[in-house]
C-alpha cells in the first residue's frame, strides 16, 4: 500500500453538536446533527452515536430529511456540495456539487426535486451578501453530479439557517434579516416585505433573530433580540398584514418552533428556560426552566413526541412532549476560554480540561464521547453575571493516571485571591477519583504553573508550583505519615524554592524526574530533585521565558523554551550553553510525550504556522503555514490506540500519537493523513462501486453479498458453516425492505444454497464448539489485553496470516488469531486480502 | 426672541375627570364624549380632533351610556333618565325617566327609531324616538338581574343583552328572549364571584361577542347559541367592545390599560373561512379603558386615566401624514385660566369653584434661564363656590382685577373686587339684567368697562358696568343666521372691536362704538382655536385647529399681506405637524410686529418683520442660533421663535410689565392624583 502523506486540518472529535439544528427522523429513532466534517447519527432512546457520514471536507452546515424519502438525508457544507445519504445505513448515496459554500439547505415536499440553500455566489467578492437559491438535483445515476440549474429565490437573507422557513405545505418561504421579513409566495411568485422600527421609544430592540411557520395555518412566528415573538398574519397583503406580540424572554429569543399539529410553540434563549405556547392561548403557557445553558436550536419529532433543545455547552437535551427531560447527549463541553490546559488522562486515554463552571470533563477523543464530569470545586454555582466564583484554573495529571491536582481560584474585587489546591487519588473500586488532600492557601498569590514529574521509577511522586508570589513549592506524598490503617497518605509542601525574588512563570520536570526547570522571567534555572540544590542558571535576556519544554527519549539533554522576543533556544544541559536558537514568534511549544517530537505554533500575519521538530536535528520535520486563522493557545498531543504505518517522512510524526489544537474559535482541531482517513472511510461502510455500474440499493445489496461471500470463502474455509438462521444471507434477506430487494429468483439460489450443510463429521463438529467455547474465552482475554493500552505490533500475525493463506490448512492458533482480526475490522482485512 | 421674566405657575391644580363611555357618528366624524363630572365634551375628528363642544356637567348626572341617533345625541346614567342634548346651546334639552332604576346600557337600532336601554332591574325598555321627544314604548321580557350592556343585530330584529353571568337575546319584535348563553366565571377565588358581561357586540353574521368580568373576550353563535371560542386576556375585567364599521376587527379594553385587537381572517391563502384571532396589543393607558370606538382608520380610547387616546391602523393610513400620528388629548382646547395683565392676578377655573390667585414678585436679576429668588410669594384670594347644582362653564377677570365673573348653564354671577393693601373684599353685584341667563363665554372689554357674554344663535350680549349697577346696553348678532355657540370671544384694547367665533368656523367682528357687525372674515374650513385683536393695527390674527394661522385687516377689511405671504409660502411642514392648537394669541406692547401665541407644548412669537421659514430650514432652530455669532444670528433666524422649555401649559400671558406669566400643569402631577391602577407583575420588580 503506497502511503499519501497530504496532512489535512480536520474536525475530529469535540466538535460542536450544537452547530445546527438537530434532525429528527420520521420514527423518531434517530437524531441526525451536523458535526464538524460529518454528521453523527444517535439513537434516540440510547443517546448513542450509532455512526458518523463521513465523506465531506469541511464543516457541515445543514441536514434535512430529504422530503420525498424519509430514509434519507440530504447535507451540505461549506465545501460546496450537498450529499444525500442513507443515514441508517451510513451509506453517501450521491453528491450534488454547487460550487459555492453553503450555509444552509431547506427543502419542502411540495417542491419535488427542489432543494433551497443558502450561498453566496455572485462573482463580486461580497461574502456577506448571501442568497437563497433553488437547486434543482439532476437525475442522473452518477454518483457525482453538478448541480447546474440554480435559480435565485430570495437575495440578502441571513446567513443563520433558523431566520428562513418554509411555510405551511411549502406554499411559501419566510426570511428576516435585520429588521426586515420577507415572504416570497411560490404560487404569486411574489415576495412581501416588512419592516420594523429600529427602536421603539421603550427601548425595545427589533432586530429578527429566528423564523418559525405553522405548519396549518398561514402564520409566521418571528424572535427579536429584545426577547418578544410576534406573530403575524395576513401577510399576503403589502398593507393590511397584522401581527400580535408575545413577551416572556427577557433578552433575545434564539430559536422558535411549531409543534407538528401546530398547536403549540416553543420557544427558547438565553434563559435557558424552554417555553410552550398555546398557540392562539398564548397567555396559557408551560416553563421546562433550568435545562443548564442558553437554548440554541429547538425541533420537534415528527410525530411531536419529543422536543430536542441545544444548548451553549455543546449538549442537546431530549425533551418528552410533557415537558420532562428525558435524555441528554453531551459533547465536549467548551466555555468562552479553557482555563486549564489541554491534557490527556493517562489511564482513560481521554482529553481533560475544564467544562462546566467548577468541574473537570473527561472526553474520550476516540469514541468522540463525554465521559463524566469531576467536580472539583464543589459549591453550588449561582448564573448570575458578574458574580465571581470558584474555578478551575490549572490541573495535572502525573504518568500513571493516579493523581490528579487542580487549583481553584476565585478573585474578587478588593479581596486577595482565593486559591485551593486539591490532589485527587484514583479509586481502582469506584474508577473515578477521590480527594485525598485539599491544601488551601498554597500560595500567597496566582498559581502560574503546576506540574508533576513524569518519572515512573521514582519512588515518590511529586508536584510542583510556581506562583506570582516569587516562590515555587515541592509537594510530596508523606508516605511515612500514615502510621494508622484507616489513615491514608497525604501531601505535603517538601521544599519551598525561590531565585533573587524573580517571578516564576513556567516549570518543567526533566523525562527521567531528576532535573526540574523553573524559569524565572528571563533566567531559567535547574534544579536536582534529589537535593534541591540549584544546578545551573540558563538566561537568554532580554525577555522572559515564555514556555518551557524538555525533550524527551533521546533528546533529553535538551531544555527548549521560547521567550517573549520571538526566540526559540534549546540548551544543552549536558554542556550547559545554548546548543541552537532560532527567531520565531511561538505562541505554544509542547512536546510528544511519548516521542522526541516537539511541536511549536508560531504566530504569522494573523494566523498560525506549525513546525514539528526534534530537538537534536536541524531540520523541522513537518511544517504548514496558516493552520488557522487567530492564535492558538491550547493543544496536545494524544497517544492513538493503534498505529499508523505511515513512510512518508513528513507524517510520521502523526503515527503514534495525534496532535489536537483549540482554534480562537474554540474549535477542536487535528491533523489528519490519507491513511487514517481511508481507513475511517472503510470502517464507516462506504462502499467504493465501479463507475460501470449505476449506484442503486439493488447494487448495495449486492456488492455487499459478493463481498461476504469472497471472504466467507477465501478465510473461513475451515470453520463451521453457520446455521441457516445465522447466515448473513438469511438476514439481509429478511431485514431489508421488500421494496429494494432483488428478485426472487435471483434470491432463491442464494437462499438454498444457505440452507446447504456441507457434510463434516460429526466428531470434528463436537470438537469446533468446544473450540469456540475456549476461543470466546481466549477473546476476552485479549480483549482486556487490548485495553490495557500495550501497543502490540500486529502486523507480524497479519504478514504471516497473509502468506499461508494459500495453505488449505490453517493451525488452531491461526484461526484463532484470524478470528480476533476479523473482529477488529473486517472490511479493511477484506480489502487486505484482494490486495 | 427677547427676553422676559417669566412667573413659573404650577399651583393650579386643574383634575380633568375620567372619561365614561364614548360614541362615534361616522356621518358627521364627530366623537362625543362623556367624563365622570356628567360633562359631555364633542371632537371634530375631520378638523384635527378638535375639541368643538362642552356640555358642562351637573352634579349626579354622569352619563353611563352615550348614544348617536342622526345628529341627536342622547345620553342615560345611573341616576336613571334619558337625556338629549341641545348642541346648539349646550345644555341638556330634555330628560326622561326610565322608571327601571339605574340605566346601565342604551343602543338604537339601526335605523334610528328605536332607543333601548338596559336598566337595574332586568328590563331592556323600548323608547320610540320621534321628532322632538322620546316616548316609552315597550318593555321586553323581565329577567332576573341587571343589564349591563346592550347590542342591536344590524337588522333590528334582535338583541342581545349582557347580563350577570350570562347573555340573553331578545326578538325585538315580540319582547320574547330566544336565548339564554351562560357565561363562564373565572378561576380560583373569583369562582364564587359573578361574572359581569360588561360588553357585548351583535354583528351581522349572528356572531357575539362578549367582554366579562373575567377577564375573556369570548365568540359566540347566536343562530345557535353556541360558545366558539374563549379569548383570554386579561387577569382583570374587560370593560369595553368595540367594532370597526366592516366587522372585520374587534377592539377590547381591559382594565390593565390596554386595547387587544381581534381580527376576522382567513387561517390559510386560498379558504374563505375566517376566524377570529388575536393580534395587536395596544398599552396607551395606565388605567382602566372604560370607552372605545373604532373608527376607520383609528382605535380611540379613554378611561380613567382622564385621557383620550387616538391611535391610528398603520395598516389603514397613509403613513407620516398628520392622520398617522397618535394623538393623546389630556387638556381641553379652551382657556380654563384667566389673567387680570393690570393687576396681576390669575383666576383658575373649577368645575365647581374659581380661585383668584396673585401671582409672586422677585426684585432679582440674573442671567438667561436663572431662578430667581421670589420675594413675594404667590397667594390664594379667593375661592369662590359655585352655587347651583350646574358646573360653572366660563369666567372672566377683568383687566384691572376689579370684576370677576362666572357662569353655568342656569346663571350668570358678577362680583366685585376691592383690594386695600392686604384686604380683599368681594362682593356680590345683585341685579343682573335678565338677559344674562344662560351664557356661553364671557369677556371684559380691556378697560373693564363693558362685560361681554355669548349666548344663544350666536348672539352677544353687552352690559355696561360701572361702580354702582350694571345695565344692559345691547345684543349684537350675525347677519348669518347661525345657530352654533360662539366659543370664542375677543374684545380690542381700544374698545373698538369686539370679535367672536363659532363653532361653525365663523369669525364676525363688530365694532363696538357703532354697535353693528364690521365684517365677517371669509370662512375657512376649519375651526378658529384663537383669536387676538393687535392693539395698534386692528389687524385680527386667527389660528385654526389645523393649525394654519390668518392675519386679517380690520380696516381694509381684507387679508394682510403678510397673511398673503404666508398663505403662498405655506406653513413649515413641523409646525403644521404639532399635535395641539393654539389656544391663545396676545400682542407685545413694545414690539408691534411679535404675535404671542401658545398651545399645550411650546410658545411661539411671530416675528413679522423677519422672513418665513423655508421648508427646509430649521424651525425650532433657538439653541442653535444661541450659539452662532451676531450676525449670523440675523441671517438664520426667521419668524417663527419657539420655546420648547415649558410643557403642558394652560395658559402663557403678557402682563403689563412685559413679563411672562407661564401655568403648567404637569401630566405626572395629574397621574399622581389618580386612584392606583390595577396590580400587575412587572419583569423584575
Amino acid at each position: 500500500m503506497v502511503e499519501h502523506g497530504d496532512i489535512r486540518v480536520v474536525h475530529r472529535g469535540g466538535s460542536k453538536i450544537n452547530f445546527r439544528e438537530p434532525v429528527i427522523t420520521n420514527d423518531s429513532k434517530f437524531l441526525l446533527c451536523a458535526s464538524g466534517e460529518c454528521v453523527k447519527v444517535f439513537s434516540t432512546s440510547t443517546e448513542e452515536c450509532l455512526h458518523d457520514l463521513r465523506g465531506h471536507t469541511d464543516l457541515v452546515t445543514g441536514v434535512i430529511i430529504k422530503p420525498s424519502n424519509h430514509l434519507q438525508a440530504y447535507s451540505c457544507s461549506a465545501d460546496g456540495t450537498v450529499r444525500l445519504w442513507d443515514f441508517t445505513d451510513g451509506i453517501l448515496i450521491k453528491t450534488y456539487v454547487i460550487g459555492h459554500p453553503i450555509y444552509s439547505i431547506h427543502a419542502s415536499a411540495s417542491h419535488e426535486g427542489v432543494v433551497f440553500v443558502v450561498t453566496s455566489m455572485h462573482a463580486d467578492k461580497r461574502p456577506d451578501l448571501l442568497q437563497l437559491v433553488a437547486v434543482h438535483l439532476p437525475r442522473s445515476g452518477d454518483q457525482m453530479v453538478e448541480a447546474r440549474e440554480l435559480s435565485a429565490v430570495l437575495s440578502d437573507v441571513s446567513s443563520n439557517p433558523l431566520a428562513i422557513a418554509f411555510g405551511r405545505g411549502g406554499e411559501f418561504i419566510a426570511s428576516a434579516k435585520g429588521l426586515q421579513l420577507e415572504v416570497y409566495i411560490f404560487r404569486k411568485q411574489k415576495a412581501y416585505r416588512f419592516f420594523l422600527k429600529e427602536d421603539n421609544k421603550k427601548g425595545g430592540r427589533n432586530t429578527f433573530t429566528c423564523v418559525a411557520c405553522h405548519p396549518k395555518d398561514d402564520c409566521i412566528a418571528t424572535g427579536h433580540e429584545d426577547g418578544k415573538i410576534r406573530l403575524w398574519r395576513n401577510f399576503n397583503q403589502k398593507k393590511e398584514y397584522t401581527y400580535s406580540t408575545l413577551h416572556w424572554h427577557h433578552s433575545a429569543v434564539s430559536s422558535l418552533c411549531f409543534t407538528p399539529e401546530g398547536t403549540n410553540l416553543l420557544s427558547g434563549g438565553i434563559e435557558s428556560v424552554l417555553v410552550q405556547w398555546r398557540y392562539n392561548q398564548e397567555d396559557q403557557r408551560e416553563f421546562l426552566p433550568r435545562l443548564g445553558a442558553a437554548i440554541t436550536h429547538i425541533a420537534v419529532s415528527p410525530d411531536g413526541s419529543l422536543f430536542f433543545t441545544s444548548h451553549s455547552d455543546n449538549k442537546i437535551t431530549i425533551i418528552q412532549s410533557c415537558l420532562k427531560v428525558s435524555a441528554a447527549i453531551q459533547g465536549l463541553v467548551k466555555g468562552e476560554n479553557v482555563t486549564t490546559d489541554l491534557m490527556m488522562d493517562p489511564r482513560s486515554k481521554s482529553l481533560v480540561l475544564n467544562g462546566k463552571p467548577g468541574h473537570l470533563q473527561f472526553y474520550s477523543l476516540q469514541r468522540d464521547k463525554l465521559l463524566y464530569n469531576l467536580d472539583v470545586v464543589q459549591q453550588e454555582y449561582i448564573h448570575e453575571s458578574g458574580l465571581q466564583q470558584f474555578e478551575v484554573v490549572k490541573a495535572a495529571f502525573d504518568a500513571s493516571g493516579t493523581w490528579l491536582a487542580t487549583v481553584e481560584e476565585r478573585k474578587q474585587k478588593g479581596a486577595e485571591v482565593e486559591l485551593n489546591l486539591k490532589l485527587w487519588e484514583f479509586d481502582e473500586q469506584t474508577q473515578s477519583f477521590v480527594l485525598n488532600t485539599t491544601i488551601s492557601a498554597p500560595h500567597e498569590a496566582q498559581i502560574t504553573d503546576m506540574c508533576f514529574c513524569h518519572s515512573t521509577d521514582n519512588q515518590t511522586t511529586m508536584l510542583v508550583s510556581t506562583s506570582k508570589d516569587g516562590h515555587f513549592k515541592a509537594w510530596q506524598l508523606d508516605a511515612q505519615a500514615h502510621t494508622e490503617a484507616d489513615e491514608r497518605p497525604s501531601w505535603s509542601c517538601d521544599f519551598v524554592g525561590a531565585y533573587h525574588s524573580l517571578v516564576p512563570e513556567c516549570c518543567c520536570f526533566s523525562a527521567d524526574g531528576s532535573l526540574l526547570a523553573v524559569s524565572f522571567q528571563e533566567v531559567v534555572t535547574v534544579w536536582s530533585t534529589a537535593s534541591w540544590e540549584l544546578l545551573t542558571t540558563l538566561s537568554q535576556p532580554p525577555k522572559a521565558i515564555r514556555n518551557l519544554c524538555f525533550g524527551r527519549l533521546s533528546c533529553s539533554k535538551y531544555l527548549l523554551g521560547t521567550t517573549g522576543n520571538n526566540l526559540l533556544c534549546c540548551w544543552n544541559l549536558l554542556t550547559c550553553s545554548l546548543e541552537w536558537s532560532t527567531s520565531m514568534d511561538v505562541s505554544l511549544l509542547l512536546a510528544d510525550p511519548i516521542s522526541e517530537n516537539m511541536a511549536a505554533f508560531c504566530r504569522q500575519a494573523g494566523s498560525t504556522d506549525l513546525f514539528v521538530f526534534k530537538p537534536s536535528e536541524p531540520r523541522p520535520l513537518f511544517s504548514q503555514k496558516a493552520v488557522c486563522p487567530g492564535k492558538v493557545t491550547r493543544a496536545i498531543f494524544a497517544p492513538r490506540e493503534e498505529m499508523l504505518e505511515s513512510c512518508e517522512e513528513s507524517s510520521q510524526w502523526l503515527n503514534r500519537s495525534q496532535l489536537y489544537f483549540l482554534t480562537q474559535h474554540m474549535d477542536l482541531m487535528t491533523f489528519t493523513t490519507k491513511v487514517e482517513e481511508d481507513r475511517l472511510m472503510a470502517s464507516s461502510k462506504q462502499l467504493v462501486i465501479d463507475d460501470s455500474v449505476a449506484m442503486t440499493p439493488f447494487y448495495l445489496l449486492l456488492g455487499k453479498h459478493r463481498q461476504q461471500d469472497s471472504r466467507d470463502a477465501q478465510s473461513i474455509s475451515a470453520e463451521r458453516t453457520p446455521l441457516p438462521q445465522g447466515s448473513v444471507a438469511i438476514k439481509e434477506l429478511l431485514q431489508t425492505p421488500a421494496h429494494v430487494l432483488p428478485s426472487t429468483s435471483f434470491l432463491c439460489s442464494m437462499f438454498v444454497q444457505s440452507l446447504l450443510i456441507s457434510v463434516t463429521d460429526p466428531r470434528e463438529e463436537d470438537k469446533a464448539t468446544e473450540e469456540e467455547m475456549e476461543s470466546e474465552k481466549e477473546e476476552e482475554d485479549s480483549e482486556e489485553e487490548m485495553e490495557s493500552g500495550t501497543t502490540r505490533p500486529e502486523q507480524a500475525p497479519l504478514g504471516r496470516q497473509a502468506a499461508e493463506s494459500a495453505a488449505p490448512a490453517l493451525t488452531k492458533a491461526q484461526v484463532r488469531e484470524l478470528r480476533r482480526v476479523k473482529k477488529l475490522d473486517r472490511s479493511w482485512f477484506a480489502g487486505l486480502l484482494d490486495s | 426672541m427677547g427676553e422676559f421674566k417669566v412667573h413659573r405657575v404650577r399651583f393650579f391644580d386643574y383634575m380633568p375627570s375620567a372619561i365614561r363611555a364614548m360614541a362615534f357618528n361616522s356621518r358627521t366624524e364627530r366623537l362625543a364624549l362623556a367624563r365622570a363630572d356628567g360633562a359631555v365634551e364633542i371632537f371634530n375628528f375631520a378638523d384635527h380632533y378638535f375639541q368643538e363642544k362642552i356640555i358642562p356637567g351637573q352634579d349626579g348626572r354622569a352619563a353611563e351610556a352615550l348614544c348617536w341617533v342622526g345628529q341627536r345625541l342622547f345620553s342615560a346614567g345611573l341616576n336613571g333618565e334619558i337625556t338629549e342634548y341641545d348642541l346648539e346651546n349646550l345644555k341638556p334639552k330634555y330628560t326622561v325617566e326610565a322608571y327601571g332604576g339605574p340605566i346601565w346600557a342604551m343602543s338604537s337600532n339601526g335605523e334610528g327609531t328605536l332607543l333601548a336601554v338596559g336598566c337595574e332591574d332586568g328590563t331592556v325598555k323600548m323608547f320610540e324616538i320621534l321628532s322632538e321627544r322620546i316616548q316609552f314604548q315597550r318593555n321586553l321580557e323581565r329577567q332576573k338581574g341587571r343589564i349591563i350592556s346592550l347590542s342591536w343585530h344590524p337588522s333590528g330584529k334582535l338583541i342581545a343583552a349582557g347580563m350577570m353571568d350570562m347573555i340573553r337575546i331578545f326578538d325585538a319584535e315580540t319582547g320574547h328572549s330566544t336565548y339564554r348563553l351562560l357565561v363562564d366565571r373565572g378561576f380560583g377565588p373569583s369562582r364564587c364571584k359573578e361574572v359581569v358581561v360588561w360588553s357585548i357586540a351583535f354583528l351581522s353574521d349572528h356572531t357575539i361577542i362578549s367582554g366579562d368580568s373575567a377577564g375573556k373576550v369570548q365568540i359566540w353563535d347566536g343562530l345557535t347559541g353556541t360558545l366558539v371560542r374563549t379569548h383570554p386576556v386579561t387577569k382583570w375585567d374587560v370593560m369595553a367592545l368595540s367594532v370597526s364599521p366592516d366587522e372585520s376587527s374587534v377592539l377590547a379594553g381591559t382594565s390593565e390599560g390596554t386595547v387587544i385587537q381581534f381580527q376576522f381572517i382567513t387561517a390559510t391563502m386560498d379558504q374563505q373561512d375566517k376566524e377570529w384571532v388575536r393580534t395587536r396589543t395596544f398599552k396607551n393607558h395606565s388605567h382602566d379603558v372604560r370607552a372605545l370606538v373604532h373608527t376607520e382608520t383609528a382605535v380611540v380610547s379613554g378611561g380613567m386615566d382622564t385621557q383620550l387616546v387616538v391611535r391610528p391602523l398603520l395598516d389603514k393610513v397613509e403613513k407620516n401624514t398628520h392622520e398617522s400620528a397618535l394623538h393623546k388629548i389630556a387638556f381641553p382646547h379652551r382657556n380654563l385660566v384667566c389673567c387680570a395683565k393690570k393687576a396681576g392676578l390669575l383666576l383658575f377655573q373649577f368645575s365647581d369653584h374659581l380661585e383668584l390667585w396673585r401671582i409672586g414678585e422677585s426684585d432679582g436679576h440674573g442671567k438667561p434661564g436663572d431662578s430667581l429668588p421670589v420675594k413675594r410669594k404667590p397667594e390664594k384670594l379667593i375661592q369662590l363656590k359655585r352655587t347651583g347644582e350646574h358646573h360653572i362653564c366660563s369666567s372672566a377677570l377683568s383687566p384691572c382685577g376689579g370684576w370677576l365673573a362666572y357662569s353655568t348653564l342656569s346663571v350668570v354671577r358678577l362680583y366685585r373686587l376691592q383690594y386695600n393693601d392686604n384686604d380683599i373684599s368681594i362682593t356680590k353685584v345683585s341685579k343682573l339684567p335678565k338677559e344674562l341667563r344662560s351664557v356661553h363665554q364671557l369677556c371684559f372689554s380691556s378697560d373693564s368697562s363693558k362685560l361681554f357674554a355669548s349666548s344663544s344663535h350666536s348672539s352677544v350680549i353687552v352690559v355696561a358696568l360701572n361702580q354702582l349697577e350694571c345695565k344692559y346696553l345691547h345684543t349684537l348678532r350675525p347677519k348669518s343666521g347661525s345657530v352654533q355657540p360662539v366659543h370664542l370671544l375677543c374684545a380690542s384694547e381700544d374698545g373698538k372691536w369686539l370679535a367672536t367665533a363659532s363653532t361653525d368656523c365663523e369669525v364676525h367682528v363688530y365694532n363696538l362704538c357703532k354697535q353693528k357687525l364690521h365684517c365677517t372674515v371669509p370662512v375657512y374650513s376649519s375651526c378658529p382655536t384663537a383669536i387676538g385683536i393687535h392693539p395698534t393695527t386692528s389687524n385680527l390674527v386667527v389660528a385654526y385647529a389645523d393649525h394654519q394661522i390668518f392675519e386679517y385687516s380690520l380696516i381694509q377689511r381684507e387679508y394682510t399681506d403678510w397673511s398673503r405671504k404666508l398663505m403662498k409660502q405655506g406653513l413649515h411642514r413641523l409646525w403644521l405637524e404639532r399635535d395641539t392648537p393654539v389656544t391663545h394669541i396676545t400682542f407685545s406692547s413694545k414690539n408691534p410686529a411679535h404675535i404671542f401665541m401658545h398651545d399645550t407644548f411650546m410658545f411661539c412669537i411671530i416675528d413679522q418683520s423677519l422672513p418665513l421659514p423655508e421648508a427646509r430650514t430649521m424651525l425650532y432652530n433657538q439653541m442653535t442660533l444661541r450659539s452662532l455669532p451676531e450676525h449670523e444670528r440675523l441671517r438664520q433666524s426667521h419668524a417663527f421663535k419657539i420655546c420648547k422649555t415649558f410643557k403642558h401649559l394652560m395658559c402663557v400671558r403678557l402682563l403689563e410689565d412685559h413679563s411672562v406669566v407661564v401655568v403648567e400643569r404637569p401630566l405626572l402631577d395629574i397621574m399622581s392624583q389618580l386612584p392606583a391602577p390595577v396590580r400587575q407583575k412587572k419583569f423584575a420588580t
